[in-house]
């Protein structure tokens, strides 16, 4: 694919929960190889609009549109076309480090060993996972985005626990995954290894 | 995805079964519960095997329904506290498959667990011998029908307050034709007479609810 050309569009985005609209009128574009960072203060509605734009949250107005496809129109494939990363690292406490990632690699295809590999958790493969440290829980979570490729990353803090070593290897990762044409979204509070970044500031 | 759809029910599924060997308290906290009530009984009705006996076919099929029900409310729960269930419905998954995955593994780790404890349950209620093996098929059904009821009761109330109380209210009394029957096809057993009409009624229930319950289990589900 083209650099340049639309990956993710949002169209007049409108977010409510409870009764408190989160935001409205929202409108971006994040392009083939393109990052997008959204900043904001705590409650700003950063995760909301992460987990709208995977199809967790409904929308309260608007439309989001990947690759071409509007989301709502076929919910499972929107889902496949991208992979969220939340604050919550979704680990299994009783399953090893390698079982915990075998299981998504079932779903969306790709190797378990170099997946691990890529965010240095190989020695670690035998493990269950709640001898894991918090940021050894947040690399085994961000090493299913190296599975199977995907195109749009949503990203929610995911450097947050890392030591250096470990935000330069999640540097690598997404660095190829632009160069292949992908898209990132992420909300951090934390400098990300992402140059040439847009900021969009909720 | 990679496998297709059967594969992703599979690994669903798989992923039931070795969080459930690894982690065998709630299964054994279900056959403990089933026995112990088993064991109760006969101190609440008295000694007098008859009438013991006349109790046995009900008390097991409500101590199985109940003891089922214990780890229900965990079904969804715990893949909501953990993120997981974000995951699971991203994974490309129908949502009904990924529920009929889920019930599945519950029958596997907690109703088949408790066919197994059947006989010595039966035991401590006199139920005659004859009757054990009518009793294992009628408890293997219902206890497929609470997974496939309790499945969806879960997936209701997944983030209610109070949710492991609500789920009880909602799927018991969708249950009671399972004890009716149950129950009845264990009687007939021990009276010599054919259970296999009542057996039939059972497995007609089972195999209504086994397409339905997932289905809607799978719209009902939400990470809201």
């Amino acid at each position: 694919m083209a650099a340049g050309q639309p990956i993710l569009d949002v169209l007049d985005l409108a977010c409510i929960r409870g009764d408190r609209a989160i935001f409205a009128g929202l409108s971006f574009t994040v392009p083939a190889g393109g990052a997008l960072l959204l900043t904001g203060a705590n409650g700003a509605g950063k995760s909301s609009l992460l987990r709208v734009i995977a199809g967790l949250l409904p929308t309260a107005g608007g439309e989001v549109v990947l690759e071409g496809a509007p989301a709502r129109s076929d919910p499972a494939g929107h889902a496949l076309r991208l992979r969220y990363i939340s604050s919550q690292d979704a680990l299994k406490p009783a399953l090893t480090v390698a079982e915990n990632l075998a299981f998504y690699a079932a779903l969306w295809g790709g190797d378990v060993a170099p997946a691990l590999e890529a965010l240095g958790l190989g020695a670690l493969a035998g493990l269950p996972g709640r001898v894991l440290s918090t940021g050894q829980r947040r690399r085994l979570a961000l090493a299913r985005l190296a599975l199977a490729p995907a195109r749009l990353w949503l990203l929610d803090e995911p450097s947050l626990g890392l030591d250096a070593a470990s935000v330069s290897r999640l540097g690598t990762l997404m660095a190829r995954h632009r160069d292949a044409g992908g898209a990132i979204l992420a909300a951090t509070h934390l400098p990300l290894p992402l140059p040439d970044a847009r900021e969009l500031k909720l | 995805m990679s496998g297709g759809v059967f594969g992703g029910f599979l690994a669903v599924l798989g992923r039931e079964w070795k969080l459930a060997l690894r982690h065998p308290s709630d299964t054994l906290a279900a056959v403990l519960f089933f026995v112990l009530v088993a064991a109760l009984f006969p101190f609440g009705v008295g000694p007098a095997p008859d009438t013991l006996a006349r109790l046995a076919p009900g008390a097991l099929l409500a101590a199985a329904l109940l003891a089922a029900l214990l780890p229900l409310d965990r079904l969804f729960g715990a893949e909501a506290e953990d993120g997981s269930l974000d995951q699971l419905l991203l994974s490309g998954l129908p949502r009904g498959v990924l529920a009929a995955a889920k019930a599945l593994g519950h029958w596997l780790t907690t109703g088949v667990p408790l066919i197994a404890a059947t006989p010595i349950a039966a035991a401590m209620l006199n139920l005659p011998v004859e009757a054990w093996g009518v009793a294992m098929v009628a408890l293997a059904l219902a206890t497929a029908l609470l997974s496939l009821l309790g499945t969806l009761g879960a997936a209701l109330t997944l983030g209610a307050r109070r949710g492991g109380v609500l789920l009880p209210l909602l799927v018991l009394p969708l249950a009671i034709p399972a004890v009716i029957f149950g129950a009845a096809a264990i009687e007939a057993a021990s009276a010599g007479l054919s259970a296999a009409p009542f057996l039939l009624l059972l497995g007609a229930g089972v195999s209504l609810a086994a397409p339905l319950a997932p289905i809607a289990a799978g719209a009902a589900l939400s990470s809201d």
